[in-house]
């Protein structure tokens, strides 16, 4: 049994003149100590899909349908109360800024300590204690000082290592990262990157990590998810979707990277923009932009199908994988 | 049918102003009140039973009489009579009257010098925009009711009780209007500060425009939607300031009431019973504010301006 | 924090300099204090004397300099009315009217906070849409409307018979709708208790306390709408930032995200805002005075403006200036200490 499977998940947006939906029925699973990316553009469904795992999509946004399994225990039908208990227990999360992440007003100790206190019946000094030590493990200078300063004390890149310390409070299972590095200096991304990857392989915990950075992924990931317009369009082993992606949009978004191309040469760009919610175009949501579409591409989402290791939902692959099999069966 | 062929009228329906105050119930009730006392107020002498101004038709005998519908009315007094004998209906009309044009009077007053201070404080910046806005600043922290209260008192005290009476209105529109005026200033400098930096200012200043060209023809018109909300708003403040200020004895004589001093005027009777004097125009003043104020809610809402906060 | 301090109070001298010369150049232009010592049978040169004896025909920077330097000592001059120095008069007043200040600024603290929090929190509940739905008409309600209102209420009495008496519908409608009154509605009752100097307090008796509500409770409506719609507004704003939802996502109670995380970001502007509307309600207590004929400062201003009593105008113009810059010098350096992002340096870090 995974660590955490989903299942057809549909997240909707309440808003006037009827619902936007967000999640268009979406399934991945994530194993102990597995490292899973989500990769798509802004706007993908990426960070509702994170948030949902928790229940904690903003307002207006809900849940309508599709389970959240974690060891075997739906999240998506758990009382705000049961929830609790998993939030930042079992299930950590990290956010994208880390200046608007911790609470301006009140200093990290106390932050710190109120996520202990929330969890385990334990005395604020010993909950003190537990915060110094994984302080001391994101390897922040003088953490003792930290523990009563308040956020905007610390630079960007020391606020994002007090997240992660927070994160690893309570030895959770799972660490969901949306994000993590965007907000930061490009020369510290790297480092946190790093230090939250030596982490989660330390204590064996698994991490999903959300991203639109491909080289990100690629190093940091065994498995990746893509997610266009509210549905997972491509998922499986990284390393083999890096090298041989078999979605069109996937192959755009790795086309699209600089380290990809020639010096000189134009960067690739795929035309168009991602639909809104508002109007999502039938079929396949891709076909608007995609070179490969045909009259089939706008009737019917296609269905996944199987290549070597990576599920694809795009009918330009499942005919190709048809063509073969039937070459196949001509030649015997 | 292109955009120039259209006339105003075509616009303004195909706004969106004129499509989210179509489906605002509240809005449109607001408005329709609105209109109507307004329109009353202005054919008061077409509309009222009798003239209060007009001493002759006063008679002490019909003092105090109640409403109609309430023992010892007299229906050619539907609303009953103050404690001079003054028709109440008629009273109301002409102090709604009163209390209209003093409220729009101030509010031009303090639109006028809001803007033109507004604009040269967030135009200039400097220390004449420090100059100004710390004036303002003080005079907020002061509150305009405050201000309102001293400088009608100083008014008073050197124009004495009778001479005061006569021009009251125009001191009043010139006392609320002086001590608001902070409170457009700030709102008009704010929306200059950002206009400052767009594009087109400094294309007007390549162009060789002169300052007082691009204050008032280039920026003023794109700082009027905040503008035209605040005072909406602000209409509303003057009417309560007027009220305040007549209530305390600082504002329009008995002799031509606005519903402050009407008010006033039926307070003294209220422990005697003759509560209809007093809060049947409070009720009036109430309405007339709150219909303005729900206008103004609703105004800040579509045209949603970057309003000075605080 | 020392640099942080001498700013702020260096401010407020500027502005307490500036209210003192408009102080001056009302008593310069508005009294005549000689009409009011001396009668008309005083002779041309004997007036003439007079004058050059009490210095008004000093250039005016010595006059003002003279007055200021009275002030600062605290001499603001002899009330013509009550013939006694106004500072006096102002002492014998005040306590009056900061304990009808402090009756309404409890009532505001004690409503504002939950019910803007609730309606925050709950912004489609009934509940909420009621309260907000009050408070736009609250603050279209002049405040000697409300105190008027409230006379009529629970002073007087309201005796409803719109409905049939014969019915026990009727009647039971009839009385619920009647009110009994007899609230006091008049000044502050006999039952007061000497605490120190001129303070004599209301606080401590039945009667001092009965006295304060409908006085506290008017002066109150005012402020209560606007404080209900900040607090709500500037909730609703925190509610949306990302440090509150990942309180939640750390597993936090809702009530510690609601009344530390977020509250504690929502009072910080509420205490800024706050502090300048508590200035403010002064200006209020003067319509408030008004119409309980409470004896405070308020309704002495008032009385001295009917009489022309110009040094006590003057002299209610330098106390009432005090103590708005006081208030806001102590709010500013409350929001400093409490605020960790200000730096105390003046500007926000």
């Amino acid at each position: 049994m995974p660590l955490l499977e989903v299942n057809d998940l549909v997240a909707r947006f309440a808003v006037r003149g009827g619902d936007l939906t967000a999640l268009r029925g979406i399934s991945f699973s994530l194993d102990k100590g597995e490292r899973l990316g989500l990769v798509g553009e802004s706007g993908a469904g990426k960070s509702v899909a994170a948030f949902s795992i928790l229940n904690l999509i903003a307002r207006p946004g809900f849940i309508a349908s599709g389970q959240i399994l974690f060891e075997g225990k739906d999240l998506a039908a758990m009382s705000e109360r049961e929830l609790r208990k998993i939030r930042g227990n079992r299930i950590a999360m990290i956010f994208q800024d880390p200046m608007m992440t911790l609470n301006p007003v009140l200093t990290i100790g106390t932050q710190m300590v109120e996520a202990l206190k929330a969890h385990r019946r334990i005395s604020t000094r010993a909950a003190r204690d537990i915060a110094l030590t994984k302080l001391r493990k994101v390897q922040i200078p003088s953490p003792d000082k930290r523990l009563d300063q308040y956020p905007h004390e610390l630079s960007g890149g020391m606020r994002q290592r007090v997240i992660i310390a927070i994160a690893l409070l309570l030895d959770p299972e799972i660490i969901i990262a949306d994000e993590p590095t965007t907000a930061l200096d490009v020369t510290i991304q790297a480092e946190i990157m790093a230090l939250l990857l030596e982490l989660c392989e330390q204590d064996n915990v698994a991490l999903m990590l959300i991203t639109h950075d491909l080289g990100v992924v690629s190093q940091v990931t065994q498995r990746m998810l893509v997610m266009y317009s509210g549905r997972i369009i491509e998922q499986g082993p990284t390393r083999e979707i890096i090298n041989d992606a078999q979605h069109p949009y996937t192959q755009g978004l790795i086309n699209a990277l600089p380290q990809m191309g020639e010096p000189g040469e134009r960067l690739f760009q795929i035309p168009g923009s991602m639909p809104s919610l508002k109007n999502v175009p039938t079929g396949c949501p891709f076909h608007p932009r995609c070179a490969f579409a045909t009259d089939q591409c706008t009737r019917l989402m296609p269905e996944y199908v199987r290549s070597g290791n990576v599920d694809v939902a795009c009918y330009e692959v499942s005919n190709l994988i048809e063509q073969e099999k039937r070459m196949q069966e001509v030649e015997s | 049918m292109t955009t120039a062929t259209l006339s105003r009228w075509d616009r303004f329906r195909e706004s969106f102003l004129w499509y989210s105050f179509k489906r605002d119930k509240v809005a449109i009730a607001s408005f329709i009140v609105l209109v109507s006392m307004v329109l009353a107020a202005i054919f008061a002498p077409l509309l009222a039973p009798a003239d209060p101004y007009d001493l002759a038709q006063i008679n002490i005998m019909n003092s105090e009489l109640p409403p109609v519908g309430l023992d010892g009315s007299d229906p050619a007094f539907p609303l009953g009579t103050d404690a001079q004998g003054r028709d109440l209906l008629s009273t109301i009309l002409y102090g709604t009257r009163v209390s209209l044009l003093i409220g729009f009077g101030a509010v031009v007053l303090q639109a006028a010098l809001g803007i033109l201070f507004g604009l040269l404080a967030g135009y200039l910046g400097g220390r004449v925009d420090s100059i100004l806005m710390r004036i303002a600043d003080v005079q907020l922290s002061f509150s305009t009711l405050m201000v309102a209260i001293i400088v009608g008192a100083v008014f008073k005290a050197s124009f004495g009780n009778l001479m005061f009476g006569e021009i009251a209105i125009y001191m009043l529109i010139f006392i609320i209007g002086v001590s608001e005026w902070p409170q457009i200033a700030r709102t008009v400098r704010a929306s200059v500060l950002a206009e400052k930096k767009k594009e087109y200012v400094d294309a007007a200043k390549v162009m060789g425009f002169r300052t007082r060209r691009i204050m008032f023809r280039h920026i003023l018109p794109n700082t009027l939607s905040p503008i035209f909300v605040i005072a909406t708003v602000q209409i509303a403040n003057a009417i309560i300031s007027e009220a305040a200020l007549s209530f305390l004895g600082l504002g329009m004589p008995e002799t031509q009431p606005s519903l402050g001093s009407l008010i006033k005027s039926g307070f003294d009777y209220i422990q005697s019973g003759s509560w209809w004097i007093t809060l049947i125009p409070g009720l009036v003043l109430v309405v007339l504010v709150l219909v303005i104020n729900l206008l103004g809610d609703w105004l800040r809402d579509v045209m949603n301006p970057r309003l000075y906060k605080g | 924090m020392l640099a942080f301090l001498v700013q702020r109070i260096s401010q407020a001298v500027l502005v307490m300099f500036v209210i003192s010369v408009i102080a001056f150049a009302i008593q310069d232009g508005l009294g005549d204090p000689l009409q009011q010592m001396v009668g008309m049978s005083v002779s041309q040169d004997e007036r003439e004397a007079i004058r050059e004896e009490m210095g008004l025909n000093d250039p005016l920077v010595v006059q003002y300099v003279r007055f200021a330097g009275n002030a600062l000592q605290g001499d603001l001059g002899i009330s013509y009315f009550y013939g006694k120095p106004t500072m006096d008069v102002i002492l014998e007043h005040l306590p009056a009217t900061l304990e009808l200040v402090i009756g309404a600024s409890l009532i505001i603290v004690i409503f504002s906070v939950p019910i803007g929090v609730f309606a925050a929190i709950r912004p489609q509940a009934w509940l909420s849409k009621f309260f907000m739905g009050v408070s736009t008409v609250g603050i279209s309600i002049p405040v000697f409307l409300t105190a008027i209102v409230l006379i009529q209420i629970f002073s007087i009495g309201v005796t409803v018979d719109w409905f049939p008496q014969d019915a026990g519908w009727g009647q039971w409608l009839n009385a619920a709708l009647s009110t009994e009154g007899g609230l006091p509605s008049y000044g502050r009752g006999d039952d007061l208790t000497p605490l120190f100097g001129t303070w004599e307090s209301g606080f401590f008796s039945q009667g001092g306390i009965l006295h304060l509500i409908l006085p506290s409770v008017s002066l109150a409506s005012i402020m209560l709408p606007l404080f209900i719609r900040l607090i709500r507004a500037e909730m609703m704003e925190v509610l949306q930032s990302d440090y509150i939802r990942y309180a939640r996502a750390k597993g936090l109670s809702s009530s510690r995200v609601y009344f530390l995380h977020a509250l504690k970001n929502t009072m910080l502007p509420v205490i800024t805002v706050g502090g300048v509307q508590i200035g403010i309600m002064v200006a209020y207590t003067i319509l408030t005075e008004t119409v309980f004929q409470w004896p405070g400062v308020g309704l002495m201003f008032l009385e001295a403006i009917t009489r022309s009593d110009i040094p006590l105008i003057v002299a209610y113009l330098m106390v009432v200036g005090l103590i708005f810059v006081i208030t806001n010098t102590v709010v500013d350096l409350i929001y400093g200490l409490v605020n960790p992002t200000v730096k105390l340096t003046g500007k926000k870090a």
